[in-house]
């Protein structure tokens, strides 16, 4: 009893926090709940939000292990939205079945619709290339590409056939900027990735995403393998894109998604328990599950 | 984007064809082996020893190679597999495995594993000169004990690392002494042996470069360790060579002895190495 | 305390086997040495290994040859195998379907396992014939089916599995996240094997290839099958070669009667020693390495 108590308060505190951190946060006086509320309103019909990643009746399939069930979720435009969920819940599947980095797994058998733009990212006749162009992909550790610091960033826009020495260094520089990363890697661009430091490879990770001008950024717990200051600096990042960029966002930190979110989707067993504008779900869960998880009974 | 796709095609059809091309390489080589050997092969093949020498005499079979073979490959994987089990359970028991002597030891016993047989072959024989041996059963026995023993040595070593270290952890605690959990340790890894004695088996019964010199060659079936022994690899290597139809015919009945031999081996010892798998946690 | 003394007394057996064992590379190596010094003392090594003369009844030496020979061979081997074996293996860890793997590397690992003297006999039975009919009809040189050309396919096939194996072992150890990084920003699935996985796996095909020309370089009874065995520098593929192994094979062990001509074969078993030992113990470092850095 004694122990519950305590959680709560915590809670209490860090929902306080949060409110705080909407409040004077980055500078971007954004009415949290207005915009909630908008959501909130339309939630019964979705298909008026505007949307670039509409999920419809996804099921995946690792073998006969049912990793997702029966999925149904639009993901917001221009916020980010944190997917939450106990580890092995199926949250890291859902965020690849985005762009259909599943089909890389062997024995995986997907059902249903992801769309993406209204195009269907799981019909046969979909060019994938053009779909995984439009989202950027973050994942756990950062994984630069073998080559240099340059070659990382420019690597997407020469694969889609940009070739001008001017027009990449101007590419590499932007978004270089975009990521935090130039004023520490500028001296020395060609050489090796893997000389980085870890928190400077996962900006490095950002910026190369960034470089193939998507419209979404898709991050698998990409703070986990940080340190808090990197950690830190990589929230802020998606705090400052979130202005450009749809961002969706797997994490299994709940104080991080309570502090970047502005909506919140649960996952639980395969399954979407509740999804909802951030302060919707943790003030006030509709769902007995996502009461428990947040307030750490189940983990 | 068609660009980039016809590429991607292209190197697909050349991936399949060369993946074909590989694994056809393979049916086409036991093919071969089965189409030649079966038109020349006979009972006697199996049962008796060449009439009139080996070389020109037109009757008889292949006997006294295929008992030559079977003791030398039988006889050098028994000395290995003494010599071996004590090196693998010092690498691993005895020392850290990960230290810079397991290292080194490791780097040793993979570059024994590259020292092609011709070598083994040469350096056995210059060895016997040395001891005043002549060409015998034991002398190819010894060599072809030299071979294999990296052999078994690398498959027990990869095969001993599968067993979970909190094994000789746990044993160690309850006061064990290594001596003691060797024992526990074989005892696990024990169809992990078979697998490690029938490749080494297998690899000895195939070898012809490492008995050229050393086992010498006969028309008999030798019965003591001095006598010299014919082989199957050098009764085909030998007999190929003949004029005579007859003779080159057991060329190909040995040829066909041999591939099914090593085949049913290599595929025993996966097998068996599949079932070992299964036990292990 | 019995216990205690027999586990020390097993330890020292033990530890003595393997330093006789990891010794004997060492043994190998001193006695040839020691058996190839009485043709040293007579000849410097720079001319034995570049003078063409191969008389052992006059006492002339000359290891050219057979050098070149074993080098043709070994380079075509190559030539023929690398590029096969790359685009196999990058389509069995890439591209397959699990299933198709499953039976694959098996079937690749059998044929590791054939004697050499099998693929010997099955290139002295296909091989060399279809050379005969097909290619030489169309040469200007005089020649026959045993040749340098027959002598690098067999060995080629005898070094598939050999490279495989590794290759695909190298581009399993690369991380899935690598391969998604590079999809992800749009690249094709080729794209992201020329760019990102063929650049990551490229020390480890290094070794492969210097792995597999060790293998080839010793590889005697198949090569010595077809290879036509006539002591003269090969001119092309068509030529006949006489490698290093196969000199062994043939002369050693009976004409000892032949002053120097014992030493100059063992001679020719020291230059394999020394060239395999070399080989093998820099594709084993790159292999050690790349297996640091991933565990």
């Amino acid at each position: 009893m004694k122990s519950e108590t305590i959680v709560n308060k915590k809670i209490a505190e860090e929902k306080k926090t949060i409110t705080d951190a909407n409040h004077n946060g980055n500078g971007t006086p954004k009415t949290e709940d207005g915009s909630a509320a908008l959501v909130h309103e339309n939630k019964d019909n979705q298909e008026l939000i505007h949307s670039h990643i509409t999920v419809k009746n996804l099921n995946v399939f690792f073998g006969n292990n049912h990793v997702l069930k029966d999925i149904n979720i639009s993901i917001p435009d221009k916020k980010i939205t944190a997917i939450i969920g106990p580890s092995g819940c199926g949250k890291t599947t859902l965020l690849k079945s985005f762009n259909r980095l599943l089909d890389s797994t062997n024995g995986t058998k997907v059902t249903g619709q992801v769309l993406v733009d209204n195009e269907d990212v799981y019909d046969p006749k979909t060019e994938i290339t053009h779909i995984r162009k439009k989202m950027g992909f973050l994942s756990q550790r950062p994984f630069p590409l073998p080559m240099s610091i340059y070659d990382n960033v420019a690597y997407g826009p020469k694969i889609h056939g940009l070739r001008k020495r001017k027009k990449l260094d101007e590419i590499v520089e932007h978004y270089l900027k975009s990521a935090c990363l130039w004023d520490e890697v500028k001296d020395r661009l060609h050489t090796p990735a893997t000389r980085l430091s870890i928190g400077q490879q996962q900006r490095l990770c950002l910026a190369r995403g960034l470089a193939v001008e998507p419209l979404i950024i898709l991050g698998d717990e990409p703070t986990s393998a940080l340190d808090p200051v990197s950690s830190q600096r990589i929230e802020e990042l998606f705090n400052s894109l979130k202005d450009s960029y749809t961002i969706a966002i797997v994490t299994h930190i709940l104080r991080q998604a309570k502090r970047i979110a502005d909506y919140v989707v649960f996952v639980y067993m395969g399954e979407i328990i509740e999804h909802g504008p951030a302060k919707q779900v943790f003030e006030s869960p509709k769902e007995k599950l996502t009461e428990e998880y947040i307030s750490g009974i189940i983990s | 984007m068609i660009n980039r796709n016809l590429e991607e095609s292209i190197f697909k059809i050349l991936m399949k064809g060369a993946s074909i091309l590989i694994v056809g390489s393979l049916f086409l080589i036991v093919i071969t082996i089965l189409v030649k050997g079966l038109s020349a092969f006979n009972l006697d093949m199996l049962t008796k020893i060449p009439n009139g020498g080996f070389y020109i005499g037109k009757e008889g079979g292949v006997l006294n190679a295929i008992v030559g073979s079977l003791l030398i490959a039988g006889g050098a994987s028994v000395i290995a597999l003494i010599v071996s089990i004590p090196i693998v359970l010092f690498i691993n028991l005895y020392i850290n495995n990960k230290s810079a002597l397991g290292n080194t030891i490791r780097l040793g016993y993979d570059i024994l594993f590259g020292i092609p047989s011709i070598i083994y072959g040469a350096f056995g024989f210059t060895i016997m000169v040395y001891f005043g041996l002549k060409t015998s059963l034991l002398g190819g026995i010894i060599t072809v004990a030299l071979l294999v023993i990296p052999i078994m040595v690398c498959t027990m070593d990869e095969i001993i690392k599968t067993v979970p270290g909190e094994l000789h952890e746990a044993a160690f605690s309850l006061g064990t002494t290594r001596l003691e959990t060797s024992r526990l340790v074989l005892r696990q890894i024990y169809p992990g042996l078979i697998t490690a004695v029938l490749l080494s088996f297998a690899r000895g019964i195939g070898d012809a470069a490492s008995v050229l010199f050393t086992a010498g060659y006969s028309d008999n079936i030798p019965f003591a360790l001095d006598q010299p022994a014919a082989t199957l690899p050098l009764a085909i290597f030998f007999q190929l060579g003949s004029p005579v139809q007859e003779v080159q015919d057991r060329a190909y009945a040995a040829a066909l002895i041999l591939t099914i031999v090593v085949l049913l081996i290599s595929i025993i010892a996966r097998i068996s190495s599949k079932i070992f798998s299964k036990n292990i946690v | 305390m019995m216990r205690l003394l027999k586990d020390k007394i097993a330890s020292k057996v033990m530890m003595l086997l393997t330093a006789i064992f990891v010794l004997v590379a060492v043994f190998i190596g001193y006695g040839l040495y020691m058996r190839s010094r009485p043709l040293l003392a007579k000849r410097s090594l720079w001319e034995l290994i570049t003078s063409e003369g191969w008389k052992p009844f006059k006492g002339e030496f000359g290891f050219f040859p057979f050098i070149m020979g074993t080098v043709w061979i070994t380079v075509l081997s190559i030539l023929i195998a690398m590029p096969l074996c790359l685009l196999t293996s990058i389509y069995l860890s890439e591209y397959s379907h699990k299933s198709i793997r499953q039976i694959a590397r098996p079937l690749i690992d059998l044929l590791a396992g054939i004697p050499s003297v099998i693929y010997g006999i099955w290139g002295v039975i296909i091989v060399v014939p279809l050379i005969e009919k097909f290619i030489i009809p169309y040469s200007t040189e005089f020649s026959t089916g045993y040749n340098v050309l027959a002598g690098g396919i067999v060995l080629a096939i005898m070094i598939f599995p050999l490279i495989i194996n590794i290759v695909t072992d190298v581009f399993n150890t690369i991380p899935q996240e690598l391969r998604d990084a590079s999809l992800s920003l749009g690249a094709t699935k080729w794209e992201t094997v020329k760019h990102v996985i063929l650049k990551k796996a490229l020390p480890g095909i290094i070794a492969a290839t210097v792995l597999a020309i060790s293998r080839a370089f010793g590889e005697t009874i198949a090569v010595l099958m077809v290879c036509g065995n006539i002591p003269e520098t090969p001119k092309s593929l068509l030529s006949p070669a006489y490698p290093l192994p196969a000199l062994i094979a043939n002369n050693f062990g009976e004409m000892l009667s032949i002053p120097l001509y014992d030493s100059a074969l063992l001679f020719a078993a020291l230059l394999l020693f020394l060239i395999i030992f070399i080989f093998n113990a820099v594709s084993k470092l790159i292999l050690m390495n790349i297996e640091r850095k991933t565990t």
